[in-house]
């Protein structure tokens, strides 16, 4: 080969820049995200549903959560009415969180996973969580 | 007919993928065998481009030369269009990879009224093909979150980066957008200027059409229909971790997405997106203009057998004084 160490050393590069995931995750374990919904509010619940279905709701909460800022905050309207009827009002302090008060074990779990970085703190106040 | 035919083959391949994961249930060799088939072939089939074009001799410099070489010490010399030195030719390469100098300096010929003859500097393709490579290059990077875990540092600031207009949930990526109307572009532009129309194959028209449909397909999941990110990770680090497994939940544009990618970078090595190597093993950008510097000497010449002039008067230095030649040496 012509000029070989140089075409191997770009090779050996192109190779390692290809395999770096490879080479970064091992011996990192991946933590299949579980998110918990152990809270006492939850735990109450005759029937445990959410505003909308599980799978609808695993999909679609950021947008729901997007019209509904938009709903309150731009035109004032307070009050969701589900797909089943059901009224909810729309606040993710009060209303969301309110079930859903474990951050860490419920939010935190996919978002870090998937590294989605979420700019609901910015403005609203994260639940205070009490170490078990 | 090149790009309908294109445009038919890369429907075709979405078709592949929406049947046999929907109708004959492939998951498992659409989510598995496929990636690492197509990875495979694209590793091996790169390394095997680059060593045989490291096997193809050089002899002599074939520099094209944009400017002024190194002359006498009173003429100013291109440095970085007629690189001289090896530093020169590091920087020449670094500007062509990166900022596409070769393309900046690209001209339109026109024939205006008169008529006469006009060239103009032609900036657009190079704006295009900029816009393309290096968003296609963030889109490709940001992807890593997919295959580590935790995710590196560096991909939280060029996501933030990214989406800083926060426009929207999940917040638009602009390298998304911009890369789908680059590639865009690049099509329309083929089709649009009658003579770059007919020098356009299908072997221009179909990366092209592969990119766009990778792009919209990424777009539709990202925005419209949702696909199921935490499933889509389980899968990469799967595969990346050479343990994989279909997780549940994996909606079936993601193994269009995914076959589509796939497609890509099986074609990589046997197409000319294989230019990603051969920029760097480009004669005519690689080698210094040395010739009047350094004997270069051409690496299959054989041993030549020689008579000199003093050979051959010993051998017949008594024929050519009775002859009455003269001779060097008595």
């Amino acid at each position: 080969m012509y000029n070989g160490g140089k075409i191997i050393l770009g090779l050996v590069i192109f190779v390692g820049l290809f395999a770096f995931p490879i080479f970064y995750n091992t011996g990192k374990t991946a933590d299949v995200p579980k998110p918990s919904l152990d809270t006492p509010v939850i735990n109450q619940m005759e029937k445990k549903e959410c505003v909308e279905s599980k799978e609808w709701m695993k999909a679609n909460h950021m947008q729901l959560l997007d019209s509904w800022r938009d709903s309150v905050l731009r035109d004032g309207n307070l009050v969701y009415e589900s797909t089943g009827g059901k009224k909810y009002i729309m606040s993710l302090q009060n209303n969301c969180m309110h079930c859903h008060s474990n951050k860490k074990q419920f939010c935190d779990s996919c978002h870090s996973y998937a590294n989605v970085k979420p700019y609901c703190w910015t403005c609203h106040i994260a639940p205070k969580e009490n170490e078990i | 007919m090149n790009a309908i035919l294109s445009l038919i083959a890369v429907i075709g391949l979405a078709l592949i993928a929406y049947i046999g994961v929907n109708a004959a249930g492939l998951q498992f060799f659409f989510g598995i065998v496929v990636p690492y088939a197509a990875m495979a072939l694209f590793l091996l089939g790169v390394i095997s481009r680059v060593v045989k074009w490291g096997r193809t001799p050089v002899p002599f410099r074939i520099p094209t030369t944009c400017g002024q070489q190194q002359t006498l010490p009173w003429i100013k010399q291109a440095k970085f269009d007629n690189p001289s030195t090896g530093g020169g030719v590091i920087m020449r390469m670094i500007l062509e990879v990166f900022l596409f100098r070769s393309l900046f300096s690209n001209t339109k010929f026109e024939l205006k009224e008169g008529p006469k003859v006009a060239y103009s500097s032609a900036k657009w393709l190079w704006l295009g093909g900029l816009a393309f490579h290096w968003t296609f290059f963030v889109v490709l990077v940001r992807h890593l979150r997919l295959f580590t875990s935790p995710v590196p540092g560096f991909l939280n600031g060029i996501e933030a980066l990214d989406g800083f207009l926060q426009v929207g949930i999940p917040g638009v990526l602009i390298s998304g957008v911009v890369l789908l109307a680059a590639a865009t572009y690049l099509f329309l532009r083929r089709v649009f200027i009658p003579n770059v129309r007919y020098i356009s194959l299908a072997a221009d028209y179909f990366p092209l059409f592969l990119i766009m449909s990778v792009a919209l397909t990424g777009i539709l999941m990202r925005y419209f229909v949702r696909a199921d990110i935490v499933s889509i990770k389980r899968l990469t680090m799967g595969l990346v971790s050479f343990s994989p497994s279909i997780p549940e939940g994996l909606s079936v544009i993601f193994y269009i997405h995914l076959f589509l990618v796939s497609t890509l970078f099986a074609y990589i090595p046997f197409s000319k997106i294989m230019h990603l190597g051969g920029v760097f093993l480009s004669p005519t950008r690689n080698l210094a203009n040395n010739s009047r510097m350094v004997r270069h000497i051409n690496p299959w010449n054989y041993p030549v057998e020689v008579h000199t002039y003093q050979e051959y008067e010993d051998e017949f230095r008594d024929k050519m004084k009775n002859a009455g030649i003269p001779v060097e040496k008595e």
